[in-house]
Parts: C-alpha cells; structure tokens; sequence
C-alpha cells in the first residue's frame, strides 16, 4: 500500500464520520473570527437558540475594517459609521457568548492570520478555519487550514465540525537554491505564473523541496498564504525542526511536558517517502526572479526584467480577450518594460507580508535612502500591534519613517481597502497583498503583486527596479 | 435553506474568465451585518459607471450600458451563464447572498472556484459544471436569441436548452439530497452529536494541547 501524503494524514486524523453518501464530517480544532464574515453567523445561531460546541476553540480579533492611523480614541472614534457598527458587533457577539476576543486597541491585536500563528493558536496538526480564504496561511505549519463562508463559520460554531469531502493531494517541488534577493513571495507568485490561477482547484497543495525546507517559518506562511489563489484552498508545507522551534512559549501553545509529547507527534506531519500525489509539479530555484504582476489576476505576472505580454501573441481567444480587458484596466501597453511601471503609491501589510521577516527586509531596502518624491504615498502597515512592538524595539519604524513611508497601526489596511487606506481610481500601487482584482484595492485602483523588498525598492525609485541592483550598490 | 427542484429562466451570458468575488461584491458592501439586500450592488462596479457606496440607493446611479445585466433583453435573467474558474479569490458569502438577491437561482460554467462553490448550495443556488463545449454552445445560443430560457432539473441533473439538447451534470449526493428538500446543514450534523462527542473524548486523549488552551 502506497504511504500517505501530510494532508491524507490530517484528513484522517480529524475524521469524525464518513456519510453513506459520500460526504464526510470533520472536526475542527481552531476557528478565528473577523468581524466581517461572523455577524450572520452569530445572528444564525441566536436565531437558532443555538450556543457554541465549544468555547475554547474560538479566537476573535477586528482586522479588515479597523483604521490604521492613530486609534486611541477607541472603536467609537472610527468615523465610518457602517465599519464602526462592523467591529462593534463583533465585540458585542464575543462578549454575549463569551469567545476570546484581542479588541481593537488590544496589543495584540491584528491580521487574524498573523495573530493565529503568533498566539500558538495554530498548531501543527490542528484544523484551522476562518471566514477568509487566506486562511490557508496556517498550513505552512502542517495545519490543515483553509478559508470557509458564513455559513460555515456559524456550523463550525454550532458543531465544531465542517461537512467536507477530500480534496485531490497535489504537490509543487520547488529544488535548489533560491537567488539573492529572491523571497517566498517571488516563489509563489512564480508558482502561480506556471500553474494558472485555478492550476489548484480541487487540491491540497503541499510544498516541497529543497529551497521550501530552505525558507524560514515566515516565508512559508507567504507561500502557503497564496495557494488559495492557485485555487487551492488548502496549502501545506510539512513540519521540521524550524516549525517546532516557533511555537516554544507562544501563549496557546503547550508548555513543558506537553509541549515534549505534542512535539513528537508533530515530527509525523510529512508525507510518507511513497506517498502517491494525484498532480506534482516541479520548479527550479534559480529560474525565478523577483516578480512584479502588471495585470488583474495573480497569474498575470513576470519578472521585474520581463515585459507586459501582448495579446497578439496569444492563440487563446479567452486569454487574449483577458488579457486586453487586463491591459484596458491597468492603463498599460503591450510589450511595455515592467520597470518602465511609474507608481503613485506603496503597500507594504498584509497577511501575506507584514510579518517581522517582511518589515526587517523593506527597512534594509530603505535604510538611508528617500521615498521617491513622485509618490503620493508610503504606507507600512505592520500585521499585529506585537509585530508593531517587535519592529520598534528594532528601530525599524524610525528607518522607514526618516525614509519618508508612513508607520500605521495594525490591521489588513489597504490590502481590500475596507477601511480609509485605499487607490484612487487609475493610481498604480505596488504591493506586497495577494490580490490584484480590479478595484480590490480602490475603485479604479491598479495593483501589482511584488516582495517587499521589491515594493521598498519601488518606493525609493518611484517605479519598479530590480531589487537586486539595488541591493549590490 | 431554500429548496431547489426544477427552474426555468431567461439566461444572461457574462462572458469573461476568472470572474472573482471582489467583482461579485466589492468590499464595501461586505460591512453589512446582514444576510439580504446585496443584489442591487450583484456587480457593482461592471455594472454602474460611478463608485457604489453602502446604503446608497442604486435607482439613480448611471448603468454601464455596455453590462449584459444592464440590457433589456435579459431582464429578470435567473440563469447566469459564465466562463472558467467563477468565484475566485475572497471567501465572502456576500457574493452568492447577492446572486441571489438579485434573483439568479443556477449558475453554468465549466468550472467554479471551491469555497464559492460550496458556499453557493448553503444558500440554495445551484453551480452546475458543463464542459468547455457545451458552455460554449449556450452562449452561442443565448446571445443569438432573445429571451432564451433554460430548463435545469436538479432530480434528473439536467440542463435543458429550448431546442431540447440535455446536457447532464453532476452533483454531489448529499448536496443534491439537501437542495431537494431544503434541509438545514447544522440541524442534520446535530443528529451526530454522539459520534462528534466520542472523537472529541479519543483526541482529547491523543492530543489534549488541543483542548481547553483559547482562554483569557
């Protein structure tokens, strides 16, 4: 019998039932709320006179709708009215059922996929979910993870399980060494290049290989952060030494030895030698270069040295139409440079890249230098208020401030612009988010997906440059 | 949840790939703590030629002439026809609460997106995937006649063209079981509480960090 892959053994272990008809039921360990995606899910259940299945499961924090700037004055301070009645219901429906909230001026508040990890909420070997799709994050721990609907949330509150049926086993092997200045994000926007925006539909994605084992803990959160726009819900890499290492103290981890025991049973969360994978694909390290994306959809990326690709050229109908419709969009030319792009704004947060790792290698980037004076903003927007604490106590907000970008509190900010961070219509942003959807980021906006070191390089040249260059001057 | 048997109606083709969810519903009308009256902003920014605001009253806004669901001939189209990969990116259930409340009840690509998949039979709106082919040829048809209709029957998982082509689809069992009969997710999970219970008390034994660790 062949062996099983990471996912089959996190399938199995959290299996409750398997329905005659094909469907399954699963339990699931972790759930974290925003107050986006939970109000019609705690209103459910109190229509229902349901309560929670289990309290302890539950973490709450407000991210996507939360102002960036200074907060003191409280929630009651946010002046857009629809945003502050958002976040006041999620306080109000946390208390009612008693679910463990970080409220917004909380210090350790922030992205519900930075805090989970953060807290030792996420754990290898748990089920996580959440009403966002960038949930599948947590994988990067050997967590089976993904991102849910209300309705879902408000079943996992009701139950503590999902009805589910599993999904495909796919692997991506990404071997060698990955080039100087070439980070997770590079790897996974590059992935995404080659296997299309729903090359993971159906599938658990587990990364592997060498320069995936290479990266730190942080990285593979930014590449597993992003299988969902590979249409994977779920991402995975398996668990090591380095991702045992990270949850030593965290608050909800274990501790002593507990902590001994959960660490033994998480050095089984790999794949079997002989695990049978439905698809593999297999890249090269030194292929990829640092990417900038130039159209509407994560898939639409090249590398920095590259060009914006011309419809002409494409034999697909579908794809041509898409891409003219993507250059229409962004205001850009066929065949033009990537580093010809000129920006008028910066965006360095998000659950993809606002962790330490992400702020330490921008500040490196901007130490000493300007902000481009044709840029109308610099925005660097941390993923927790002790992500925020960690960067101070490096003087990390002082280089980034005396370089010209602006120092915010945390929360998903301009990343899907909920709150007052956003692009005006026609403005070009480099990115470090995850999305580069028409108008994700402000109606008209245009977006390009890049690294952070890559977004700072942006901000000092006013237009994409290769931060490699950068980095030998 | 409301129940899906069999619908007929006008089909409206959207014919783009990669259609995703901030499209569906942009942002800002996801601050809503409510589950109904997103369909007046379903596509809101293809659909309106000036930035849609929460709580606005969409009767005076400008309508992009050039939206399909902006053209007289598919008024009240319950049918929405679509290219690869609908739903894509964000989890919001807002999008299939707008479709819906904009009064679609089936939506026919070649393929979908998982989580907007599935968040669609939660709200009685029924994902059909047909081939690349036959995808094709409905929107050869939908665009040549006006006031086209589409028969779906979800007993015989059947889509039915007015010339009465069948293209058959398939649907998971107990997703088509609970369609049917309208039935309630967390009330049928509930009938298993027993079984929920007895893993709980095997794992808490096999992985007791996992339980009781979330506290104040």
């Amino acid at each position: 019998m062949a062996g099983k892959t990471l996912y089959d053994k996190l399938w199995e272990a959290h299996l409750v039932r398997q329905n005659e008809d094909g469907s399954s039921l699963i339990y699931i360990d972790r759930q974290i709320l925003h107050e986006v995606t939970s109000p019609q899910a705690f209103e459910g259940l109190r229509l229902a006179g349901r309560k929670p299945w289990r309290i302890d499961a539950n973490l709450a924090t407000p991210d996507h709708n939360v102002p960036t700037t200074e907060r003191a004055g409280g929630v009651d301070e946010i002046v857009d009215p629809v945003s502050r009645i958002q976040v006041k219901t999620l306080d109000s429906n946390c208390d009612d059922f008693g679910i463990v909230e970080f409220k917004m001026n909380d210090n350790r508040q922030g992205i519900v996929h930075v805090v989970g990890p953060e807290q030792g909420m996420t754990l290898p070997g748990s089920t996580v979910v959440c009403g966002d799709s960038h949930t599948s994050t947590h994988g990067a721990f050997g967590a089976l993870a993904h991102g849910i609907g209300t309705s879902e949330v408000e079943h996992v509150l009701a139950t503590q399980c999902l009805i589910a049926k599993k999904m495909k086993n796919m692997l991506v092997s990404v071997d060698g060494e990955l080039g100087a200045g070439v980070t997770a994000k590079d790897v996974v926007l590059h992935i995404i290049g080659v296997i299309g925006t729903a090359g993971g539909t159906g599938c658990a994605i587990e990364f592997g290989g060498s320069a995936i084992r290479s990266l730190s803990v942080e990285g593979r959160m930014t590449i597993c952060n992003m299988a969902i726009e590979a249409g994977a819900r779920v991402g995975l890499v398996a668990v090591d030494d380095k991702t045992i290492e990270y949850f030593k103290g965290r608050p909800f981890s274990p501790q002593g030895e507990l902590f001994d025991k959960a660490a033994q049973a998480w050095k089984e969360l790999v794949s079997d030698a002989d695990a049978q994978f439905d698809r593999v694909v297999e890249i090269r390290a030194e292929d990829i270069k640092p990417q900038v994306t130039w159209g509407t959809s994560p898939e639409m990326v090249v590398a920095v040295d590259g060009t914006v690709p011309n419809p002409e050229k494409e034999s697909d109908a579908v794809k041509a139409d898409g891409i003219r419709r993507a250059l229409k969009y962004m205001g850009l030319n066929a065949d033009q440079k990537i580093t010809d792009i000129k920006l008028d704004r910066v965006f360095i947060g998000s659950c993809t890249n606002s962790r330490i790792e992400d702020l330490r290698a921008a500040a490196e980037v901007v130490k000493g230098r300007k902000v481009a004076s044709t840029l109308k903003q610099a925005l660097v927007v941390p993923g927790s208020g002790l992500v925020k604490a960690q960067a101070e106590a490096e003087g990390l907000d002082k280089i980034f401030t005396e370089a010209g970008l602006e120092w915010r509190e945390p929360g998903c900010s301009m990343c899907l612009a909920m709150n007052p961070d956003k692009l005006g219509p026609g403005e070009h942003c480099a990115s470090t988010s995850n999305r580069n959807f028409e108008g994700r980021q402000g109606f008209g906006g245009r977006t390009h997906l890049v690294s952070p070191a890559m977004a700072a390089a942006a901000a000092i040249a006013g237009h994409f440059v290769d931060v490699r260059d950068m980095m030998s001057q | 949840m409301k129940k899906f048997t069999q619908h007929t109606g006008i089909a409206a083709p959207l014919d783009r790939a990669n259609v995703d969810t901030d499209m569906i519903i942009p942002k800002q009308f996801l601050k809503s703590i409510k589950r109904a009256g997103f369909g007046p902003n379903l596509f809101d920014e293809l659909r309106y030629m000036d930035e849609g605001q929460p709580d606005q009253d969409c009767a005076g806004r400008p309508l992009n002439p050039d939206f399909v669901l902006n053209q007289s001939r598919y008024a009240g189209a319950s049918v929405l026809l679509a290219r690869e990969n609908f739903g894509c990116g964000s989890s919001r259930e807002h999008a299939p609460w707008a479709l819906d409340d904009y009064g679609f009840r089936a939506i026919i690509a070649p393929s979908f997106a998982d989580i907007f998949y599935n968040n669609c039979f939660k709200n009685g709106l029924l994902p059909i995937i047909l081939s690349e082919e036959q995808v094709d040829q409905l929107f050869k048809e939908v665009e040549a006649s006006e006031g086209y209709q589409i028969v779906v029957d979800l007993e015989r998982q059947v889509v039915i063209t007015p010339a009465g082509d069948e293209f058959a689809f398939e649907v998971d069992a107990f997703r088509k079981h609970c369609l049917l009969n309208g039935l309630d997710d967390i009330g049928l999970t509930l009938q298993h509480a027993d079984d929920i219970k007895a893993y709980e008390s095997r794992r808490r034994h096999e992985a007791p960090w996992l339980f009781d660790a979330i506290h104040n």
